[in-house]
């Protein structure tokens, strides 16, 4: 059931992001309504996956690296859809749905089965800091994807050259802004993730901290974004600077889900 | 039984220097020239248009030559002398009148093309002549046909959505770094003809305040007035520049007034809200290093001259869609005008006729006054019938598009076939 669920809303991402990228070239409105209508398809196919798969699995499904990588897909559609419901970014939904099914991608060529979990893993701080962590990443995507935008509107109006970007994207007081709101709520939910990653390592290990990979990556990545919100709010760095910083903070993240657990042995192994 | 003259009479931004057009606007509100217009007896209907780059008065008259003088004289006297009202006001009768307010509505004789604060300021003045009751069937006509114009030039062209001058094209890069334009404020350093109208486009999307410094102050505040903005003097640049976020720049300064390193320490003060230069002098005003800045971004007018050559085909395409829907409600208004020519005919016909069957009836059947209600209401109904009747082949051939008589000639021909300009008495039915 989970799996076939899984199947079509990967097909329907794949249509989305082709909606939206057609559009995101010929910028015809009908195109980007139904974008948005196919996205929301894929988006509630996916939900329907991850409740399935919670049931059939008896645990909340963050335990194996595709389901790490289809929810981490799954929340940064969450973090989209809110913020479409609260600003008009023009042609994120391309960026986006583009970076969606690569994560679906990525998650369906992974190791699908279904692993009983250790005693170790067995508690509900599973649901809480894996939940909290990988929304976090949500919208540290997000706030990438703006960065990138905002770099690439901002080069052409630097440079005086306007190519493919400057009609298509926003304005760069849209971009920024997109950028400032997920900081201000993604750096947050993240150094909540530490601490109940913390206090359940404490609960299932004896210890607060024991320095394995994911865990000093995490640390590393959120110094980065730490500096990033504090030259903000004091010095008021906007645009430019800050977009770079978070575009750092994310390959940061990257490393911390995929390098960190692939290439640096540690307790974060995935069950899988 | 022709119907009256519509005049146009007015100076703008193209045919009349700054400093003429200062003297005519009318500075004091609508009220009172409009009611001085109002004691002039050749005018029928009347309305005015005043805004910083034109002042139009619109009327319908009788005696065309006659009004003309009096209105220029009573509108214009006093501010220039008789040549020079010859040499800059513009005077348009009938169909070219009707062009030109359509021009004006959609746009395409502003100092912008395409800018959309044009239509507003015609609604007020026309609110203003609808207040004192000056505005006729005519004029109401012909006003909100404007209004549907412009609407229709609007929406069917992109005229509105394209850079089409270079301002326009600094309004367009400045939504690109600022999002709306709502709020922002904008400082004018120098008091030329061309930051003006960048000023004007800006003021048009909502530009919160206009700032204006210039080296004499007197100038600074003139222009300042036009906007509601206030004035400053050069000195004050630095400070401005901590409040500000565009600035226009167009002193006929030799060296540079600001530098990169002025700019740099304002941007620490500003915590890097972003600054949206523009350089519209020659030689420039700013030092181009400004813009390796982070968030600040400087055009000078070569950059911008760049930015309006890959609009422009675009551009002129719309325009010349935009002539032509106005070529096109002209027609349709010059129907219908006509129309209005043939309507005191028709109205004086059927009268005519319906006199003489009534007569005729009474002759035989005694005087409606006598008859009881039912009998009456019948004979009515009758004469009524018997009316349409015989006028219905004239009314047809007044009414029918005929391309080889116009609608003039028809009219006589109808006026001489049932006598209408005759005496009563010696007429006929034939």
């Amino acid at each position: 059931m989970s799996f076939l669920l899984f199947q079509s809303s990967v097909v329907v991402y794949l249509l989305a992001t082709a909606a939206y990228l057609v559009f995101f070239l010929t910028q015809k409105n009908t195109l980007r309504r139904t974008g948005r209508a196919i996205f929301l398809v894929a988006f509630l196919l996916h939900t329907a996956n991850l409740i399935a798969r919670a049931f059939e699995a008896g645990h909340t499904p963050i335990t194996s690296h595709h389901e790490t990588v289809s929810f981490f897909a799954w929340s940064l559609g969450c973090c989209y859809l809110s913020f479409r419901w609260r600003y008009v970014v023009k042609n994120l939904g391309a960026f986006v749905s583009l970076l969606v099914f690569g994560l679906m991608l990525i998650a369906a060529f992974s190791s699908r089965t279904m692993l009983p979990l250790p005693p170790a893993l067995q508690s509900w701080w599973l649901p809480v800091h894996a939940s909290t962590s990988l929304f976090a990443d949500g919208f540290l995507a997000l706030s990438c994807i703006g960065s990138i935008m905002y770099l690439l509107q901002e080069r052409e109006i630097k440079k005086k050259r306007f190519g493919l970007f400057y009609s298509r994207l926003p304005s760069l007081e849209t971009l920024d802004k997109l950028n400032h709101h997920c900081l201000s709520v993604g750096f947050p939910l993240f150094t909540l993730g530490l601490i109940t990653g913390s206090l359940w390592a404490k609960q299932a290990w004896g210890a607060y901290w024991q320095w394995d990979p994911k865990e000093t990556w995490s640390l590393i990545t959120w110094f980065l974004y730490a500096a990033a919100v504090h030259q903000r709010f004091t010095v008021g760095w906007r645009g430019r600077r800050v977009a770079i910083l978070s575009i750092v903070g994310f390959l940061s993240v990257l490393f911390t889900l995929w390098g960190a657990s692939f290439l640096l042995e540690g307790v974060h192994t995935y069950v899988a | 039984m022709s119907r009256d003259a519509i005049v146009l009479l007015g100076v703008n931004h193209k045919t009349t220097p700054l400093a003429v057009r200062e003297k005519l606007a009318l500075a004091a509100g609508y009220e009172e020239p409009l009611r001085a217009l109002g004691q002039l007896e050749d005018l029928r209907e009347y309305y005015l248009l005043s805004t910083c780059n034109r002042v139009e008065v619109l009327f319908t008259c009788r005696d065309v030559e006659r009004a003309r003088d009096r209105v220029l004289d009573l509108l214009f006297g006093q501010a220039i002398t008789n040549a020079e009202a010859e040499q800059y006001v513009y005077r348009y009768v009938n169909a070219e009148a009707v062009e030109h307010l359509f021009l004006v509505a959609a746009s395409l004789d502003s100092m912008i093309v395409g800018e959309a604060q044009i239509l507003g300021q015609l609604k007020e003045a026309y609110r203003h002549a609808t207040k004192v009751g000056s505005s006729g069937f005519i004029l109401n006509k012909l006003l909100h046909k404007s209004f549907s114009v412009a609407k229709r030039v609007r929406t069917e062209t992109r005229i509105g959505a394209h850079a089409v001058s270079i301002s326009y094209a600094a309004v367009e890069l400045g939504r690109k770094i600022f999002g709306a334009l709502a709020g922002k404020k904008v400082l004018l350093v120098g008091a030329g003809e061309m930051a003006e109208l960048a000023a004007e486009h800006l003021v048009a999307q909502g530009i919160a305040e206009v700032v204006v410094a210039n080296r004499t102050l007197q100038r600074a505040v003139n222009l300042a007035r036009c906007y509601n903005g206030r004035a400053v003097s050069l000195e004050e640049l630095l400070d401005q520049l901590r409040q500000v976020d565009i600035i226009i720049s167009s002193t006929g300064s030799p060296d540079l007034i600001l530098r990169k390193e002025d700019v740099r320490s304002v941007m620490r003060e500003r915590r890097n809200r972003p600054l949206f230069f523009i350089d519209i002098a020659v030689p420039r005003d700013l030092d181009p290093g400004i813009n390796d800045l982070d968030n600040v971004f400087l055009y000078d007018i070569d950059d911008l001259h760049n930015v309006v050559e890959m609009n422009k085909s675009e551009r002129d395409r719309e325009a010349v869609k935009a002539q032509r829907i106005i070529a096109e409600e002209k027609l349709k208004f010059g129907k219908w005008l006509a129309n209005m020519e043939s309507t005191p005919t028709i109205v004086q016909l059927r009268a005519v006729v319906e006199g003489q069957v009534r007569a005729e009836v009474e002759k035989t059947m005694g005087r409606f006054d006598g008859m009881d209600e039912q009998r009456r209401q019948g004979l009515e109904r009758m004469v009524a019938a018997i009316t349409g009747k015989v006028v219905f082949p004239a009314l047809h051939y007044l009414k029918t598009d005929n391309h080889c008589i116009g609608m003039p000639e028809r009219i006589k021909t109808v006026r001489e076939l049932y006598l209408l300009d005759t005496t009563t008495g010696e007429q006929e039915e034939s």
